[in-house]
């Protein structure tokens, strides 16, 4: 210890606490201080590009999955689209059918009520005609039947009997 | 306590016990050695006389800058220093006036000489006088010379300033990327930021200590590496130099603390009045004791290594043998690669517990 104060000198301490003093505030100004304040400015860019990046990278995840959402409902609207387009067809071919089924239909009937009273007509003309023809020829057997009076006595004698036996 | 701590001491202990273990090792080797050789030649003494002279005079600051001396011609290689003294007046003049200590020098009437590295006022012979305990009992004028602390301390700082600099420079040239030695630079700034300021004092309030513990970490780091260097400076080493560091922290620590930290010194909450009675001047105590470890351990681990290495570099010549001095120099080798580690580390520790005692200055009350 003795040693020691002995060997203190007073001189190499002043200058050394003037020396390092005046180091410490020159480096201050002329160094750490840009040092630290570079450094600092670097890692908070390099910590904000990071933090960015992440974001865009969030983002592109966000419209990624957008994007598989909006094809999703694309194809899901395809599909129905699709579905019912198909049941839309499938519904008017089955209208269609179905109506032309009703209107061959219609000219069945139609046909057959023509053909049936076309049928009546005809029949009926046969019958006016037959009835014409019979009366015609009814006529000409009368006439030739009673051109003698004798006939004609035997005739009214026999409807007279029949009228008599009613 | 912070966790980092614990292993750091243990560290520095386990590194302490290899030190130990291998000055054991040579000292038994250099003993057995020396033994058998002590008959044979007498000069051995002188050497060793000479080396432990050499040592002293390293760790100890001086008034000139010598970087080696022929001791048969006398003749010393380096440059002399200003030497500014204030007796009575400012008196400045060369340190090669001194001759080394040979001659004394004569200032405006006033006579000076230097002995063991400090300067005394004598008389125009020169004559020191002596107490008891062969100290000297001359006058010592305020001594504020450029010594070869001061001067490497300068060097140092201006080293640092265009280091950092240009670091600070190359942030705007090349759109916040350094360059250059910026590369190798802002890892340990960051480091210092990261691994020291921000741990122990805590994200809110590290940024205005930052400046302190930046310069204390480079500041010292590279005084203890250049203590490493055959240019025989040996400023962290020197009780001066540490006592001016722990002082700035003991200031900036008790400056700046806050309510919380003399609450738990004077009036220690959550224990009965009697043991805040009690504990108040041992936290008192602790105050000082905290700055005052922090000037030991570093003045005593750099001179520690000083000595260490320059001791097994002296028993290279002691030896003179095929064996003990490559032996002697392998270890020198690797405990200078030891020294190396040992320069960064205590850095790194007197930095790392001047921010823990910042951040236990600024603890935010939890109870």
């Amino acid at each position: 210890m003795e040693k020691l104060i002995n060997d203190f000198s007073f001189g190499l301490f002043f200058w050394q606490i003037l020396l390092f003093v005046g180091l410490v505030l020159l480096l201050r100004k002329f160094a750490w201080k840009p040092i630290l304040d570079a450094v600092n400015s670097r890692e908070e860019g390099i910590k904000n590009a990071l933090e960015s990046a992440e974001e865009a990278r969030k983002e592109m995840q966000n419209l990624q999955s957008d994007n598989e959402r909006i094809l999703n409902e694309a194809r899901a609207q395809r599909d129905g689209m699709l579905k019912e387009a198909k049941e839309l067809k499938e519904n008017i071919i089955a209208e269609a059918k179905a109506e032309a089924q009703a209107e061959a239909d219609k000219v069945v009937a139609q046909a057959q009520a023509t053909i049936a009273s076309e049928k009546k007509a005809a029949i009926a003309e046969v019958k006016t005609q037959v009835a014409g023809l019979s009366i015609e020829i009814a006529e000409k057997i009368v006439r030739k039947e009673l051109s003698d009076n004798g006939k004609q006595l035997e005739l009214v004698e026999s409807m007279l009997g029949e009228v008599t036996l009613n | 306590m912070h966790p980092n701590l614990g292993t750091e001491i243990l560290r520095v202990m386990q590194k302490r016990t290899i030190v130990k273990f291998l000055l054991i090792v040579t000292l038994v080797f250099t003993n057995t050695i020396l033994f058998a050789k002590e008959s044979k030649t007498e000069a051995k003494g002188d050497l060793k006389t000479e080396i432990k002279e050499f040592i002293d005079h390293h760790l100890q600051d001086s008034h000139d800058f010598t970087l080696f001396s022929d001791k048969e011609t006398g003749k010393h290689y380096g440059f002399p220093l200003p030497v500014i003294l204030w007796d009575g007046g400012l008196k400045v003049f060369s340190s090669s006036k001194f001759h080394h200590g040979e001659t004394v020098a004569e200032v405006d009437g006033n006579y000076y000489k230097l002995y063991h590295s400090k300067i005394y006022k004598t008389d125009a012979e020169g004559t020191i006088n002596y107490d008891d305990h062969h100290h000297a009992t001359n006058d010592k004028p305020l001594d504020f010379s450029i010594t070869k602390n001061v001067m490497t301390i300068f060097f140092i700082g201006v080293l640092m300033f265009f280091m950092f600099r240009s670091l600070a420079k190359s942030y705007k040239k090349n759109n916040g990327i350094p360059t250059g030695i910026g590369r190798f630079l802002e890892p340990l700034v960051l480091f210092v930021r990261d691994e020291i300021a921000i741990p122990n004092i805590g994200e809110k309030k590290y940024k205005k200590y930052m400046s302190f513990l930046l310069t204390t970490f480079f500041f010292i780091w590279l005084l203890n590496l250049l203590g490493m260097t055959p240019l025989g400076v040996n400023v962290t080493g020197n009780i001066a130099v540490t006592f001016a560091l722990a002082l700035i922290t003991f200031l900036i620590t008790n400056l700046t603390a806050n309510k919380n930290y003399w609450g738990h010194i004077f009036w220690m909450p959550g224990v009965p009045t009697f043991m805040k009675v009690v504990l108040a001047p041992i936290e008192l105590l602790g105050v000082f004791i905290k700055p005052f470890s922090l000037m030991i351990r570093l003045y005593a681990n750099m001179t520690a290594g000083h000595v260490v290495i320059m001791s097994i570099v002296g028993m290279i010549f002691l030896f003179k043998s095929w064996i003990g001095s490559p032996l002697s120099f392998g270890l020198a080798f690797a405990l200078s690669i030891l020294e190396l580690l040992v320069a960064a580390l205590q850095a790194y520790i007197f930095t790392m517990l001047s921010a823990l005692y910042f951040g236990m200055a600024n603890e935010e009350a939890h109870h």
